[in-house]
């Protein structure tokens, strides 16, 4: 075990997973000589060479249209989108060709593609450039969706991501990058895909939340203890396809009431999603409406009041939470 | 090209190979025009392009290539797959719908596959195979192996920016890609020079690539260009760009009234017609006669013939398989 910052848990895991398999090599804007947008790569160039750090022109959907082809002739390339913004250029590559070739040929032909990408807003870059989009890749059968919120979770993750036979939309957190934690450093270290971590039990209320999200539950979670006496158990997602609702259901029948916390927009999003699958399985054991945080319905705005009223809180889960509680 | 270096070609591939060419392009024809006939009476669904008219470059550019080596092309596919040698019982049986097709029948007209054959897909979206082609010459970089990319796209790509980041970074990273451009004149209604400021080798050019444009009506014309270019991305001299001016007989798809273009323009083409032509070289060359063209014709009609009773007697898909090929494990 070592602590380290979820960005360097990520650049271990990408180094070991390039020694062990040849196949693996790197591709996306600035990722070489400038060491990574968010400084993820940095190193790799000068230890792996250019053959397999690979600087791209901008050009989003041809990188990763390349990434696909490279993978259909035996390579398991990992594609760098600078940020999940940008990924709208690439959209018609990762939904009609990454996540159906498998399928339209049959089973002929599979996408063993790792594509990541940084997301989510609170940084003051405004409307374009503070998307969370989670929910929307994991809208298309035939990706799948990986979301950490520790730097465990993400060496983890993404190595497992390696392992993978399909393409991943691997969607990293800008404001979790700097965040630190216990990392283990066994190579064979994986996290599982489809498995939900409990990050924290709890007894009245289960709030779920995935990539940033997970933070405010639990910050709120502790608030709930401390001020208002309330146990609330926190599930982090970790992978929304594919997606493990049976932590979730197991958690509700026990708390009977659920929270739901997201960085996106609450209308046509995932949480949404959750929502249903919720009532659809544990409606006779629900107390109260399952209740969704999510980011109010406008564009971010650059200010930053006007951003952070817009985005999810502590406050605003905990306020969730005891609008359940009132009668 | 020259008559001399017309006859010095034909001297080379010889009869035999000569008449494999023209079976193929006859194969085609027949193919297709029975397919528009099944579409009319509906056994035949979706959407249905077909390739008649420019048989000769599927024919000429596919016979230039080595088993291992990959074809990516467009939604107007079924000459691509004929020309390759993908069975015209299970081609058919796509086309069907059928369990038997070569994807199952999940793929229909313009997504037809064969792995084992380098076959590596028809694509339906304008232009994004392009770089996919760019990627699989990164993957035959970096696996130390001297397969080549056919990527076949029509003249409408070019519009599309992945053409034009697809050229690029081909160039950039000297990927074996052999860009082959179907220059049927036509996107559905829009006539090409109303749709690009320039001429299209010019397009490549200005990238830095090697760029043709031949008579795509020629199948001689399209298999020495090709050659050329297939030898040139083996070596690892990069990307290659051929255009191909061809003309396609019949409308966009089985659903285009084709107010667009005149009669005569289609009769013209007509004229040029690349069966006819090879036809005529080889009687002229003494490689060929009436009896041995009936023969080509009769074997070709009953291939078709014997992948329309193929395709009606093969099964539905079963139900039960419709989650099949979703994630592989
Ligand atoms: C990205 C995209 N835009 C539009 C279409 C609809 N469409 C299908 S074929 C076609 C024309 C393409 O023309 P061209 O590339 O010249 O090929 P051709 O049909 O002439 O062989 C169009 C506009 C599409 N399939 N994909
Ligand atoms: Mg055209």
């Amino acid at each position: 075990m070592a602590i380290m910052r979820m960005r360097d848990a990520l650049r271990e895991a990408l180094r070991e997973e390039m020694l062990r398999d040849e196949r693996i090599f790197l591709m996306g804007e600035d990722i070489g000589l400038y060491g990574g947008s968010y400084a993820v790569t940095k190193g790799l160039l000068e230890e792996f060479g250019e053959e397999r750090v690979r600087d791209t022109p901008i050009a989003e959907s041809a990188i990763v249209g390349i990434g696909i082809g490279a993978a259909m002739g035996g390579m398991h390339p990992m594609v760098e989108i600078m940020t999940i913004n940008f990924s709208f250029l690439a959209l018609d590559q990762i939904v009609n060709n990454a996540a159906k070739l498998l399928h339209m040929s049959n089973g002929q032909i599979n996408v063993p593609l790792v594509i990541r990408m940084a997301s989510g807003g609170g940084s003051q870059l405004a409307a374009t450039h503070s998307h969370s989009l989670e929910g929307l890749y994991a809208h298309f059968p035939g990706l799948k969706v990986v979301c950490p919120s520790t730097p465990a979770d993400a060496k983890g993750l993404l190595k497992r991501a390696f392992r993978d036979q399909n393409t991943v939309i691997f969607i990293e957190h800008t404001a979790n990058y700097g965040l630190r934690g216990e990392v283990p450093d066994d190579p064979d270290f994986l996290v599982e895909f489809g498995v939900a971590n409990v990050v924290r039990e709890g007894t009245d209320v289960t709030i779920v939340g995935y990539s940033g999200s997970v933070h405010q539950a639990t910050r709120a979670a502790e608030l709930l203890e401390q001020q208002e006496e309330i146990s609330a158990e926190v599930i982090d997602l970790r992978t929304l396809r594919p997606l493990d609702m049976d932590t979730v259901i197991r958690s509700v029948k026990k708390t009977n009431r659920a929270v739901i916390v997201e960085d996106a927009w609450k209308f046509g999003g995932f949480g949404g999603e959750l929502a249903a699958q919720i009532m659809e399985r544990a409606f006779d054991w629900l107390d109260a409406p399952v209740a969704r945080v999510a980011c109010k319905d406008v564009p971010l705005p650059y200010n930053r009041n006007l951003e952070f009223h817009a985005l999810p809180s502590e406050e605003d889960v905990v306020e969730a939470v005891l609008g359940m509680f009132k009668e | 090209m020259t008559t001399e270096v017309q006859s010095a070609l034909m001297r080379e591939l010889g009869a035999e190979r000569l008449g494999m060419f023209l079976y193929q392009m006859v194969l085609i024809r027949h193919f297709e025009e029975k397919c528009g006939e099944l579409y009319t009476k509906g056994k035949i669904r979706g959407f249905l392009h077909l390739y008649t008219g420019q048989e000769a470059c599927a024919v000429g550019s596919i016979n230039c290539l080595e088993d291992r080596d990959k074809i990516l092309t467009h939604y107007r596919d079924h000459g691509h797959a004929l020309a390759r040698g993908l069975d015209p019982n299970r081609v058919m049986a796509e086309l069907y719908g059928k369990a038997t097709g070569v994807a199952g029948g999940r793929g229909g007209s313009m997504h037809l596959y064969d792995v084992e054959k380098g076959f590596l897909g028809g694509y339906a979206i304008v232009a994004a195979h392009l770089p996919l082609a760019v990627g699989l010459g990164v993957a035959a970089q970096m696996k130390r192996e001297d397969f080549v990319t056919l990527c076949i796209f029509g003249d409408g790509s070019v519009g599309e920016g992945e053409f034009h980041e697809a050229l690029n970074m081909a160039v950039l990273w000297n990927t074996p890609t052999i860009f082959f451009c179907e220059n049927n004149l036509y996107g559905m209604g829009v006539p090409f020079k109303a749709s690009l400021s320039t001429e299209i080798p010019k397009l490549a050019a200005a990238y830095n690539m090697p760029a043709v444009s031949v008579d795509g009506m020629d199948v001689l014309e399209v298999y020495a260009a090709t050659r050329e270019a297939v030898a040139h991305a083996r070596a690892g001299k990069g990307p290659y760009f051929i255009e191909a001016m061809t003309y396609r007989y019949r409308g966009h798809s089985m659903a285009d009234p084709e107010l667009y273009r005149l009669k005569e323009e289609i009769e013209e083409a007509k004229q040029r017609d690349c069966i006819e032509r090879l036809k005529r070289q080889m009687m002229e060359a003494g490689m060929l006669d009436e009896q041995g063209f009936a023969e080509i014709d009769a074997r070709a009609t009953a291939v078709v013939d014997e992948a329309v009773e193929f395709s009606e007697r093969s099964p539905q898909p079963a139900l039960d398989t419709l989650f099949d090929h979703l994630y592989k494990e």
